[in-house]
């Protein structure tokens, strides 16, 4: 026996989670005073993008159903929530953050499933950063006079609020956690293509016996999220979504001196210096693009690389990518998924195409790609200029666009030429040369040698068309309380 | 500083060696390693899942990959004899159980184990230059290396000198690595960094370099005499190191971390950081090697587990 020096060609046996963890019902309903209730709408179907396959029928609200729970969270706002102190408050949050951590693994599995993100990410991060909201909250509840918002800050009452698909349960936690903690009670409606985690976040709820009326979910597609939105019931909205939707939502709002928060698209610049940690460099591109197929708000989509290491960083970012494994995202090894919908399929499809015609060099990775359900394979443009499509428009899929840069003005120049402001990446080894990037980058969140990190202390939001409003720490909270100081009179 | 290696390699790092600043300034030239960074990519390659038949074939590399070692105070020709009948036969109940790369031992023993392991194909590789501390004069170290090799030795284990590393005295650290692979004449070298005495990546990233400049056949995380001992983001800069080499040099050189690696599920975290990091080509015992002595018996177990279905336990293994 000799010692070898041929290498092993070593493949990963399918590691899938079973779905049956998920608990899948054939039909859901929306959730309105405490208890699931059939909707007036018409069904929907949801499917699984990692198959195309259905999932469930899902109940959907109408028009009059959304007036019924607006008036349901008027009704416990007035007699129940209100009337509570912030420490029983604190005590339904703590309440509901266990029994996430509790049922972490079903929520995980059904996200995966309804959303099409690989089982490692709902697993590792979305349910546990969920989890983690209402935590943080929690603890905010009985303490709201000491955010540093003034000696009183007061609940504003009922909170409409409509999320996205791409971080379905988290973005429930996001919105839900701050409301409550601040006193108000909420009406929320997932996105129609994703409805499920929300409505096993509905049980949890039910299950802390959260006050019925507290907590409403409406499902159903845009037209219910406008008619919530625009409704003279709510105190506050919060809307994350679409850039064009945002800017209906804020024209519809102006004058009513209702509160508004709105977290939109963006086309985050990711950029590297000559000095940068380049291996670390690569992993946070990799991330920053790639993580949930790209479908984040603040990915970051634009590479911006000094132009003496770009030949050699851009190769490196290539024989990275080669070895992203894409594919079924019940998968435990699966690190990039499949896109949420036909719709964003077609979407990211169309813009690619757009910058093959613009002149842009289209580079795939040679993943395998699963014949059924909704995939796109990993691609970076090399040689995008500002002018293309691919390099302004949101893609919002796994697809990149690098530019060079020579000078640290130039680098400022590029990253700030967009309509959008949420977020931008500085990777450097130099620390001073990271501060004075980030006091000149025009975006809500700057991530230092490291890319979408996430923390309910740290605030998130954007600016520009981006929208406006925190999510996240205390000026998150803010967001759900009325801060105006009454007049206080010195005794005289 | 003459190096044998010059004609070989690229101009860029050929002009590398020529003095002590040349090194010096080459070394400072290496990008940086975040460490926040390479952690995290490092915990994230750990929560792979290798099951079936990935399992399986994972297993017997890693048996195959294992240097069995001991290297105690303690340690007498006997013991020696009892780990080289291991190696030559790690599970009597299942011969087809595939043998560990090496035996590592003391200089002195290394006669015992060559006469034991005659023919079997496990190599012998032994210790040298000061083990593990490296405090002492380079004759020492030399004098070590002749008599590890004269008595048979396939393979050396090396410590680099932490002190001069730490102190900058790079061209000192290179010359010795450079004598003592001298003295190996056919023997394989194993540059032992000590990275627990390194204590950060960016030196991690330099002393790697330094070794393989040097004409390191192998680099080597720790003497498991230092904790830490291997870890995984340490062995994952390591990796990279080598794959650079590689790019730039045309030439493959290996990778043993040692120390720490414990169980099956440790093993296999290192071989997925060498598949998706360095990449498949160093998925043989001749590109990465485990410095470990219970690992076996926990991959024994595993194996045939695997094979049976069912766990046996501690005791229906041999000890040695």
């Amino acid at each position: 026996m000799t010692l070898t020096t041929s290498a092993l060609r070593w493949e990963y046996a399918p590691a899938p989670e079973s779905a049956t963890i998920a608990r899948l019902k054939d039909r859901y309903l929306p959730f309105v005073g405490g208890e699931f209730v059939e909707g007036r709408g018409d069904d929907l179907d949801t499917i699984n993008p990692g198959t195309g396959e259905v999932l469930a029928t899902v109940s959907t609200a109408s028009t009059a159903d959304v007036d019924d729970a607006i008036g349901t969270a008027r009704k416990a706002y007035d007699r129940v929530w209100s009337k509570l102190s912030g420490a029983e408050r604190g005590k339904f949050l703590f309440r509901i953050a266990r029994g996430i951590a509790e049922r972490s693994r079903e929520l995980a599995v059904i996200e995966t499933l309804d959303n099409g993100k690989p089982i490692k990410e709902t697993r590792d991060f979305d349910v546990p950063t969920a989890a983690q909201h209402f935590f943080y909250h929690a603890g905010w509840a009985d303490k709201l006079q000491h955010l540093g918002l003034g000696p009183s800050p007061r609940s504003l009452g009922v909170a409409g609020q409509v999320i996205p698909w791409n971080f379905p349960l988290l973005m429930a936690a996001w919105k839900i956690a701050p409301a409550l903690a601040a006193g108000n009670t909420v009406v929320i409606k997932p996105a129609e293509t994703t409805p499920l985690a929300i409505l096993v976040l509905a049980e949890i709820i039910a299950d802390a016996d959260l006050p019925p009326g507290v907590v409403n979910i409406v499902t159903g597609a845009g037209d219910i999220g406008s008619h919530l939105v625009t409704h003279d019931g709510v105190d506050k909205v919060a809307f994350t979504g679409s850039t064009a939707v945002g800017r209906r939502i804020q024209s519809e709002l102006a004058g009513t001196g209702r509160k508004l928060t709105l977290e939109l698209g963006g086309k985050g610049a990711n950029i590297v210096f000559e000095d940068a940690a380049i291996d670390q460099a690569v992993e946070g591109i990799v991330n920053g693009i790639f993580f949930n197929q790209g479908q984040v708000c603040c990915a970051g989509s634009r590479l911006i690389v000094q132009e003496s290491i770009a030949d050699e960083f851009v190769d490196r970012l290539k024989d990275r990518v080669e070895t992203l494994r894409v594919g079924n995202p019940l998968d435990k090894n699966t690190d990039v998924g499949a896109i949420n919908s036909a719709r964003q399929l077609e979407r990211i499809t169309d813009l690619v195409e757009a910058g093959v015609a613009e002149g842009a060099e289209p580079w795939t990775s040679s993943c395998p790609l699963p014949e059924r359900g909704f995939y796109a394979a990993p691609t970076i443009f090399t040689k995008a200029t500002q002018s293309m499509r691919v390099s302004r428009e949101e893609i919002f899929g796994p697809v990149l666009t690098t530019m060079t840069f020579r000078t640290p003005d130039e680098a400022v120049a590029k990253a700030n030429n967009t309509a959008y402001g949420l977020s931008a990446g500085v990777w450097t080894e130099k620390g001073s040369r990271a501060m004075g990037m980030a006091a000149a980058l025009r975006a809500g969140v700057i991530w230092d040698n490291t890319f979408n990190r996430f923390d309910p202390t740290a605030s998130f939001g954007g600016y520009r068309e981006s929208g406006f409003g925190r999510e996240g720490g205390p000026s998150g909270l803010a967001a759900y309380l009325d801060t105006d100081d009454e007049p206080v009179r010195e005794a005289e | 500083m003459v190096t044998g290696t010059e004609a070989r390699l690229p101009a860029h790092l050929a002009d590398a060696t020529t003095d002590d600043t040349s090194l010096r300034r080459f070394l400072f030239g290496l990008p940086g390693v975040d460490p926040v960074g390479i952690e995290q990519r490092a915990a994230t390659l750990a929560t792979r899942s290798i099951k079936k038949e990935s399992k399986l074939a994972a297993i017997d590399l890693a048996i195959s990959m294992v240097d069995l070692t001991t290297l105690e105070g303690a340690d007498t020709p006997g013991k020696v004899r009892n780990l080289c009948r291991k190696a030559i036969l790690p599970d009597p109940d299942d011969p087809d159980t595939p043998r560990p790369a090496a035996i590592c031992i003391y200089p002195d023993l290394v006669a015992v184990a060559k006469a034991e392991l005659a023919g079997s194909g496990v190599r012998v590789a032994s210790v040298a230059t000061a083990f593990p501390a490296g405090r002492a004069s380079l004759e020492v170290k030399l004098a070590d290396v002749r008599l590890a090799v004269d008595a048979g030795a396939d393979e050396v284990d090396m410590v680099i000198d932490r002190g001069a590393f730490l102190a900058g005295r790079y061209g000192l650290v290179f010359d010795q690595i450079q004598a003592v692979k001298a003295a190996c004449g056919d023997a394989r070298l194993k540059v032992i960094l000590e990275t627990g005495e390194l204590a950060t990546y960016d030196n991690v990233r330099r002393a790697s370099w330094l070794a393989l400049l040097a004409g390191g056949d192998f680099i080597k995380t720790s003497t498991g005499k230092v904790a830490p001992a291997a870890t995984l983001p340490v062995t994952h800069v390591m990796l990279q190191a080598v794959k650079d080499w590689r790019a730039q040099t045309g030439q493959q050189r290996a990778v043993k971390p040692a120390g720490g690696i414990r169980n099956t599920k440790d093993a296999i975290r290192y071989l997925v950081a060498v598949h998706e990091v360095a990449g498949s080509d160093w998925l043989s015992p001749h590109w990465f090697r485990f410095g470990a002595s219970s690992v076996l018996n926990d991959l024994i177990m595993q194996r045939r587990t695997q094979a049976e279905g069912h766990y046996s336990g501690p005791d229906y293994v041999t000890l040695d």
